[in-house]
């Protein structure tokens, strides 16, 4: 039995993605989208719900809307709607959310992930529809009263609605990783989940294996990493177990995952009852998208990352776990190919340099891909010294850290710190024959039949020539001269 | 000099003929406005400092013959529209307090033509009303009678044209709330096509059926005042993007041959009798100018009432979520939590008009209601604007009654609304099939005025403005001015 799945029980998930469309403006306003201006400063008056003002629909999120509907082999409605959800709380200004209904702009896509058993499975995306965000309430620090920062309220948001075909917290996850890694592919999201532009709602719900009947669920919310979301969902379905093998049933309710107790908790609710008396929004004309547009938006479609990822493995003869890592991200796939370019080298060279030393550069200093330090064609100079012998791989590393601190080009560097290998053959065999000559006892004991002492040799010769001879030689030479 | 009896026009001309000049004008307006506002109560604020600086603005502009169209020209603008520095309250205690940080389109536009605004007319709250008798701040009186209504919800503007206190007032029309207060007080008022006007900064109330339009004393006036509202406005997506034809150009064409529709279901027992005589004496005239009356039919026209209040509400309860106490407008004191805040800033900050229709919208948008009310009453509008483009094949005008009585006692119908919602039995139908229509005086019922209504095909107010104006020449009934106004 796996955590996953309580004996007996099958769990049920469908995931409600809110990818924040990363367009310059707001949806239905030209203000600002920019994150972390101070409170208040980036809500126009139609942002604020003030009396008269009307929206206006910003295009570029029909056409981010559009490229992700068909990057998931989607329907692209060539007729939706905006209508009006209608509630009210202090972050919701004009007391409605704009968002779509019954028509909204994508439907029926697909996602393909990979199960816990290595096996493809597909996962059915409902629909996905256009909708603005809210503001911010902040219950902190205003002294019994809440704060409310509209800077975010308008800003666009592609909600993405998965069919209940998730059967345990790992799928889940594998699902959000590819929908994260689509949306930054495709450029409309920057997927930050730290800055609230990439949530997720989880319906969780379980039922004893082999009924048809879907059990209740229950949302859970405040979900912002994945590793608190696979928690949050093991949490709720042991919960909800527990909950109903003691006789109890599962309430219909929005949770909060509270990730300092590790635990799912009733929200406090917001609303009273959720009828949002929907209807087409008479401010704004139903968005009608002609094959002609959907055609030019199709030819935009970058290489996803699943026949990027085939492609990789095919063309570069790469493992698929390191196939895995070079195409999580258009930029870093984007990087590792213009390495590929520019280099003699095995592209499985080059994918070792990217996903070991770069990427732990790059970790280390808190840095994306796009601000590497190290540009792909200077890494691919470096990785061209290690293929024509002028550095050993080891050499190489210390070259790397040299250009990651700013001190110039490859070449420059071995040309200033003098690391040019050695591979002249009679400057290393004098070496090593003053090394043999040095140490009579190792040799004999070599000759006798002591073959892991050429370690040792090596050893000796690779400090005498401060590690710049060339070790297959140092080691070719050494075997020679100590059989002889 | 009398200034005040002056149409638009005519006081256009005097201004480039330098008969006077129009910080006088201003001058003239702003004295009357002194005189007579506390009787009528039509005025809610009175721009007079600004109004002078206009003026005075407008005549320097002239002088270097820079004379937009409307240069120097009065204007009051209804309380609806949003106007920068100056309170906009909509009639409501929830915008008692409101001072809009920036103009309407319609305001920006008359203001760059050069039209000087004397202030802010009185209306029913947040446009829901036919009498003028939900406001706030009490009811306007009709100057024809100072115990009737002036119609309603534009009653402000069409009181203040009626007794000359400004030659134009804006209005808004979402059911008849232009034309009906038009036909009420004598005057000309039109409500152009849907998405004719832009709706940017005028106050929402029900999105779909809102439009702005004017009150006149003449055809002519209106013509020229819709001439510099009407146009695409980018920032309504509701605005149509066509050109907007010369409606004082084409007035003086004859309207011999055009074909006037006459509705067999509007001259029913609904319409009190001495109005339709009125109303057809009117058409005779038309006939005697070339038209040619035909009957048509709109079988789906009785439903036009029901249909309204049913779309008006769901979308007006939507539109007024934003009126919470929260970032504008009235707040209760000493609210404890969050929904006692709601509850009371919008419980003491509403009245009673305004909540029995946010409560009918929310339930017929509800869950369970939506489908037999909204969905169908949507349908039904459906049908009702086929009916319009059916007999538009036929006919190029619709004529009938705008109202289907003269003024009604204040106090009459307040205590119930659907007598009250009656009255818009004729006006509606236009609003719910988008289409363009006007009222023009023809006429008085025991010395109360009474209203020919035409209703045009989509963006063919020129026909309408120039079937005014032709009749205009023919009659005299928009030159008449009740006695204590003269």
């Amino acid at each position: 039995m796996s955590a996953a799945s309580p004996a007996g029980w099958e769990v049920v998930i469908g995931l409600e993605i809110h990818a924040q469309l990363a367009t310059q403006s707001k949806i239905f306003s030209g203000a600002p989208t920019t994150y972390g201006a101070e409170a208040n400063t980036q809500a126009c008056l139609v942002d604020l719900g003030y009396p008269g003002v009307l929206p206006v629909l910003n295009e570029e999120v029909v056409r981010m809307a559009t490229l992700f509907g068909l990057a998931v082999n989607a329907t692209v409605a060539r007729r939706s709607v905006f209508a009006r959800k209608n509630y009210f709380y202090p972050d919701l200004p004009k007391g409605y959310q704009i968002s779509q209904f019954e028509l909204p702009i994508v439907e029926h896509g697909e996602m393909v992930i990979t199960d816990e058993n290595g096996n493809d499975m597909r996962i059915g995306i409902t629909r996905a529809h256009l909708e603005e965000d809210a503001g911010k309430s902040v219950h902190e620090g205003f002294d019994a009263s809440s704060g409310i920062d509209l800077n975010r309220a308008g800003t666009p948001l592609l909600e993405i609605v998965s069919e209940p075909d998730l059967r345990s917290a790992k799928q889940a996850i594998a699902y959000m990783r590819k929908i994260h890694s689509i949306v930054r592919y495709l450029g409309i999201s920057d997927g930050n989940m730290q800055e609230g532009s990439f949530r997720c709602d989880a319906n969780v719900s379980v039922r004893p294996v082999g009924q048809s009947e879907l059990g209740t669920r229950a949302e859970l919310k405040n979900l912002n990493s994945f590793r608190f979301i696979e928690k949050a969902i093991n949490f709720e379905i042991e919960r909800q177990v527990d909950l109903i093998e003691d006789g109890g049933a599962v309430v219909q309710e929005t949770r909060l995952y509270d990730a300092d107790r590790d635990e799912t908790r009733p929200m406090r609710s917001k609303e009273e009852a959720n009828d949002y008396r929907y209807f087409p929004d008479p401010d704004l004309l139903p968005v009608e998208i002609s094959e002609e547009f959907i055609d030019a938006v199709r030819a935009t479609l970058p290489e996803l990352p699943a026949a990027k990822h085939q492609r990789f493995v095919k063309d570069f003869a790469l493992k698929t776990d390191d196939a895995d890592i070079l195409t999580s991200s258009r930029t870093l796939a984007d990087y590792y190919e213009a390495v590929v370019a520019a280099t003699a080298a095995e592209p499985q060279t080059a994918a070792n340099w990217v996903i070991g030393d770069l990427s732990a550069a790059l970790n280390r200093d808190g840095i994306e891909i796009a601000d590497s330090k190290v540009s792909a064609d200077d890494l691919a100079s470096l990785v061209n010294r290690i293929h024509d012998n002028t550095i050993s791989g080891k050499i190489a590393k210390q070259v790397f850290d040299a250009m990651w601190e700013g001190e110039g080009s490859a070449d420059d560097i071995i040309e200033a710190q003098g690391l040019k290998q050695i591979t002249d053959s009679s400057a290393i065999e004098s070496i090593v024959d003053n090394v043999i000559a040095a140490n009579p006892k190792q040799a004999d004991e070599y000759r006798g039949g002591k073959q892991k002492l050429i370690g040792f040799f090596v050893g000796l010769v690779m400090k005498e020539t401060k590690g710049q001879a060339n070790p297959g030689q140092v080691n070719k030479i050494l075997k020679t001269k100590l059989d002889a | 000099m009398d200034l005040h009896g002056q149409s638009l026009s005519e006081l256009k001309q005097g201004l480039e003929q330098g008969d006077f000049t129009s910080v006088e004008i201003t001058q003239s307006l702003l004295a009357r406005i002194e005189q007579h506002n506390a009787s009528l109560n039509a005025l809610l604020t009175i721009t007079a400092e600004q109004a002078l600086i206009a003026a005075a603005d407008a005549d320097a502009a002239r002088a270097k013959g820079n004379a937009g169209p409307l240069c120097g020209l009065p204007i009051i603008h209804k309380d609806i529209f949003c106007t920068r520095a100056v309170k906009t309250s909509c009639g409501s205690k929830m915008l008692d307090n409101f001072v809009s940080p920036y103009d309407a389109t319609v305001v920006e536009r008359l203001a760059t033509a050069g039209a000087v605004v004397l202030g802010k007319a009185n209306m029913d709250e947040f446009a829901m009303g036919s009498s003028n008798e939900t406001s706030f701040y009490g009811p306007v009186k009709n100057p024809w009678n100072l115990e009737c209504s002036p119609g309603g919800s534009s009653g402000g503007s069409s009181a203040s044209v009626a007794a000359r206190l400004a030659p134009a007032a804006t209005g808004t029309d979402t059911g008849g709330s232009i034309r009906q207060p038009a036909a009420l007080t004598g005057t000309v008022g039109i409500k152009p096509t849907y998405g004719r006007v832009s709706r940017y900064g005028m106050i929402a109330f029900a999105s779909s059926l809102d439009q702005a339009g004017v009150i006149t004393r003449s055809a002519e006036d209106a013509a020229r005042v819709m001439g510099v509202m009407a146009g695409f406005d980018e920032r309504d997506s509701t605005s149509i993007d066509e050109p907007v034809p010369d409606y004082v150009a084409s007035l003086g064409e004859s309207i011999k041959g055009l074909r006037v529709g006459i509705v067999r279901q509007h001259f029913d027992e609904g319409l009190d009798a001495d109005t339709g005589v009125q109303v057809k004496q009117a058409i005779a005239v038309l006939e005697s100018m070339g038209a040619t009356a035909v009957e048509v039919n709109l079988p789906n026209i009785d439903l036009s009432v029901p249909t309204y209040y049913v779309v008006a509400p769901a979308e007006c309860s939507s539109n007024l979520s934003r009126f919470d106490g929260v970032r504008f407008g009235y707040r209760a004191e000493g609210a404890n939590d969050l929904l006692d805040l709601y509850c009371r800033s919008r419980g003491e900050g509403f009245g009673d008009e305004v909540k029995r229709r946010i409560m009918t919208g929310a339930y017929v948008l509800s869950a369970g209601y939506y489908d037999a009310y909204y969905l169908k009453a949507q349908q039904v509008r459906q049908l009702i604007a086929d009916d319009f483009k059916k007999a538009f094949a036929d006919v190029d005008v619709i004529a009938g009654p705008t109202a289907p009585s003269p003024a009604f006692k204040l106090g009459d119908k307040v205590d119930d609304p659907i007598q009250m919602y009656l009255n818009d039995i004729y006006t509606i139908g236009a609003n719910l099939a988008g289409l363009p229509a006007i009222s023009v005086p023809c006429g008085f019922v025991n010395d109360m005025p009474v209203g020919l209504h035409l209703v045009g095909a989509h963006f063919d107010e020129a026909t309408l403005l120039r079937i005014g104006y032709q009749y205009q020449q023919q009659t005299e009934w928009h030159t008449c001015c009740p006695e204590a106004f003269r």
